[in-house]
């Protein structure tokens, strides 16, 4: 990213071998972020021999609204994972902070599914993320306060707010959802969806904070050395803490969109999706053990794995293929990300 | 009393001490790790803090630099009290910390680990990443530290990441800084660097609070000592009034009679004449080790000495196994060694103490008896089983033979003090039965009682017909050996026999000895009869 890249030009105080050294360890790690682009470039080419309706507006159009709703997630753990934490539980966010908002909006009776009714149905959308706020803020707690496990906390979690979906919904996809609550997912800005457009914005908005803000900058830090963070003044709990929140934030936000595409709420929402966003990220440059990664590298990640879902469809591949084949374009996606990097993976 | 003679030196100035506590105490549940303790530091003071581990030495620097809170006591900087607990801005202006564990970040470039957390102005105002890097060539040319601002952290040396940080300290407006140990992981010519730099900055007008175990080191560089032992104050010094005895019985709270004894009263013993357990003959690692031929016979120490990348450290992991040499044979009591491999060398009988204990050493969490039969599990028990009632006895015995001062065999090695660790991993080095035991660095970062035991553990190994070799640049640790070999720059470059004196040795090690005083050969022939 900019943050290490724009300064190779000065390397004049340091003797000229270990200079030249430097200088090529900082022009790879310039394009570390990107190793996927080729990756993306040649699918692309894949795509345009095997169908001529690839290269479509409308086609690729469908790829990035069907990615927008993962990418959330990704952009999500790439934040959770940089700061060296894991969430696992924003899969089940994804589904049940929908459900618990229009739950709360939904009239007493009259339609298939009954709510409560205690508020107006324009408050669905601010309830749902306010949901999502309280789940991170939970998981913070028990986290950073309790000092439990981070892994097995939203482990739990994941299942646990999947059953409470369930619960409330008695197993049942929500249908009639209040026509604000759906509308993002639904409407088309200047030819776009709405969802691409404000998944755009909030990648643009992630990437500029981790690279241009100091917060940002201390998430890498916190990552890294936590310790060494503590010393230079950061407010490591704290800053983490916000990072689980406006994680899970991201993922109600993303079940907004889902919602709103979808025009339901299906019970299985998300679910097993955790297992894709973290192959995403990975794949995307984002280390597991913190520190490292960009959010522009991990959206490589998402939009990599979505089209060969993509070309593979196009292709006729048989659905009943596409699991064994997603698996396989993971690791193999691993092992380029690898070797372009020049990184070891542990 | 002692006290009393460096106070009419701070009224001369008529400045307040940059730091002085009084009557500080602190515990930690049951634990007494300061009782009343005071200190003073003058402005531009190089003061040395030394004692054993365990005497309250770390206590008293993160109280100093407002991490923890004092139970009792007060705290002054420059004769203003100390800020409020929590304040970090403010305690950073009044005292600088150079921590004992880097607290740099090697994903993050020189530039931000020098203004972690203030790079920009305000939170929500953008980096400028331009602006960050010359405020960082700006401050790293202020104390003429010679390193690129734009290169990676994880790309520096460990003694140009210490200068990094003792900028960084520095440049919060401070006076005083706080040296927890600084030169523990550098070698002999990065030390002289970092005094170097010491000098300058004192010149400027800092003040310093220097830690180390290496009394050598207070004595080149500091005017003052303090002395704790036992979580209390014993005595502050200047350095020139107090002996080195003096000194070490302070440290110790008893005579140090027994002190010189593990070194010197082998001087008078036979030269060994046993078989010979070591050969190495040119053996090559690409960008390390040039030609190395080496012979060690029963009963012998033999030391490897270099600076850092003399290879010497590469010379003893290749003994270990842990790299594959280019060429060159090396013969464990006769037998061929399979190079390249740990398992073989093992099997060889090579006992190996690694250069970081906690890298590569020992399982922190892991018990003292487990870490201690990490190596000879296979002895345990009958068809790959490891019994514990056979794992306690074999390490019942290590304790007692090594003195392992452990409430038991099942406390978490992470439990123990530096030195007791150290024992561990000896522990683990001697439980094969090695013909040769090699071992690198092995006082690195203990106090001065245990590293003599340690060295006098490796010198009755050497006595009991086994062969020894010890990898290190401390003078200290060579003094227990019989002959000194010298690499610089991946060769053999001059051998000493007994009664070397520092200055050859050190001279050779720095690459600036003219020719060796002992050649190998008369050393064959002195051996051999």
């Amino acid at each position: 990213m900019s943050a290490t890249t724009e300064v190779t030009d000065t390397a004049v105080t340091a003797a000229e071998a270990p200079a030249g050294e430097t200088r090529r360890g900082l022009d790879l790690g310039r394009f570390r972020d990107l190793s996927l682009i080729p990756a993306i470039l040649v699918l692309g080419v894949i795509g345009f021999i095997v169908s001529p309706a690839f290269l479509t507006s409308d086609n690729l159009i469908g790829v990035a609204q069907q990615s927008t709703e993962l990418s959330l997630l990704v952009l999500a753990t790439t934040l959770i994972l940089v700061a060296g934490k894991m969430d696992l539980s924003l899969e089940s966010t994804i589904g049940v902070a929908p459900v618990i908002a229009v739950w709360l909006v939904l009239p007493t009776s009259g339609g298939r599914f009954n709510g409560l009714g205690l508020f107006p149905e324009w408050a669905a959308i601010p309830l749902c993320l306010a949901v999502g706020a309280l789940i991170g803020l939970v998981n913070g707690f028990l986290i950073l306060k309790l000092r439990l496990n981070g892994f097995i906390v939203t482990l739990g979690a994941l299942t646990m707010l999947r059953g409470l979906q369930v619960a409330l919904s008695e197993g049942q996809s929500i249908v009639e959802l209040p026509s604000s609550f759906t509308y993002l997912g639904r409407a088309s800005w200047l030819g776009m969806p709405a969802a691409i457009w404000i998944c755009a914005a909030l990648f643009a908005l992630g990437a500029g904070a981790l690279s241009w803000l100091r917060h940002g900058r201390a998430l890498y830090a916190i990552g890294g050395n936590p310790e060494a963070a503590r010393t230079a003044g950061i407010r490591v709990d704290r800053i983490v803490w916000i990072v689980l929140i406006v994680g899970s934030l991201l993922a109600a936000f993303a079940g907004i969109l889902y919602s709103g595409h979808y025009g339901s709420i299906s019970a299985t929402q998300g679910s097993g999706w955790i297992f894709q966003v973290f192959a995403a990220t990975v794949i995307g440059g984002v280390s597991l053990n913190g520190g490292k990664g960009s959010v522009l590298g991990a959206l490589t990640g998402v939009l990599t794995l979505q089209l060969v879902v993509n070309v593979m469809t196009l292709a006729g591949v048989p659905p009943l293929w596409n699991q064994f084949l997603n698996g396989a374009i993971i690791i193999v996606a691993l092992i380029i990300s690898r070797f372009a990097s020049g990184e070891k993976q542990e | 009393m002692a006290d009393t003679a460096a106070a009419p030196a701070n009224g001369a100035g008529g400045l307040a001490p940059v730091a002085e506590a009084t009557g500080v105490s602190k515990r930690f549940g049951a634990t007494v790790a300061l009782r009343d303790a005071r200190i003073t530091i003058d402005a531009g003071e190089a003061h040395a803090l030394v004692g054993r581990n365990g005497a309250g030495k770390s206590t008293l620097v993160s109280i100093l630099t407002g991490i923890q809170q004092a139970d009792t006591g007060t705290l002054r900087f420059s004769g203003e009290a100390a800020p409020a607990f929590g304040d970090i801005d403010a305690w950073r202006s009044r005292v600088a910390c150079v921590y004992q564990r880097s607290t740099i970040i090697g994903e993050l470039t020189v530039a931000e680990n020098l203004f972690l957390n203030r790079q920009s102005p305000t939170a929500l105002s953008p980096i400028r990443w331009k602006n960050l890097r010359r405020r960082a060539e700006e401050l790293l040319g202020e104390y003429g530290v010679d390193v690129d601002a734009a290169a990676a952290a994880k790309d520096l040396t460990v003694e140009q990441r210490q200068f990094v940080e003792i900028a960084r300290a520095l440049s919060f407006g401070a006076r005083f800084i706080i040296l927890d140990e600084p030169t523990a992981k550098l070698d002999a010519r990065g030390i002289n660097r970092l005094f170097d730099k010491l000098r300058d900055l004192q010149r400027q007008g800092v003040a310093f609070l220097f830690i180390s175990h290496h009394l050598q080191e207070v004595y080149d560089l500091c005017t003052t000592v303090t002395v704790y032992r036992d979580a209390t104050h014993i005595l502050t010094a200047p350095v020139a009034e107090l002996g080195h005895q003096a000194l070490v019985e302070a440290m110790t709270g008893e005579s140090a009679a027994g002190t010189a004894a593990t070194g010197s009263d082998r001087a008078t013993a036979a030269a060994p004449t046993g078989e010979e357990l070591l050969a190495v003959e040119e053996l090559n690692l690409p960008g390390s080790i040039k030609d190395l031929s080496l012979s060690v016979r029963a009963g012998e120490v033999v030391g490897l000495a270099g600076a850092a990348a003399s290879g010497n450290v590469q010379a003893g992991e290749t003994l270990a196994g842990l790299h594959r040499p280019q060429s060159g044979t090396v013969k464990i009591a006769g037998g061929r060694l399979r190079t390249g491999s740990v398992p073989a060398a093992l099997a060889a009988g090579i006992g190996f103490v690694p250069e970081d204990r906690h890298l590569q050493g020992l399982v922190a969490d892991r018990s003292v008896a487990e870490n201690a039969t990490l190596t000879v599990t296979d002895q345990l028990g009958p068809y790959g089983t490891v019994l514990p009632s056979r794992t306690r006895t074999f390490a019942g015995r290590m304790i007692r033979n090594l003195d392992i001062k452990t409430p038991g065999p099942s406390t978490p090695v992470s439990a123990l003090s530096g030195g007791n660790q150290q024992k561990v991993v000896i522990a683990r080095a001697l439980a094969t039965d090695p013909h040769v035991l090699v071992a690198i660095r092995p006082t690195n970062g203990v106090d001065i009682k245990s590293k003599e035991f340690l060295l006098g553990t490796i010198r009755r190994v050497a006595d009991g017909g086994k062969a020894a070799v010890i990898v290190s640049d401390e003078l200290d640790d060579l003094k227990v050996c019989d002959r000194v070999v010298v690499m610089f720059h991946g060769r053999a470059v001059a051998e000493f026999d007994r009664g070397w004196s520092d200055r050859d040795v050190v001279a050779a090690m720095e690459g600036v000895a003219q020719s060796s005083p002992t050649s190998p050969t008369e050393q064959t022939e002195k051996h051999g009869r």
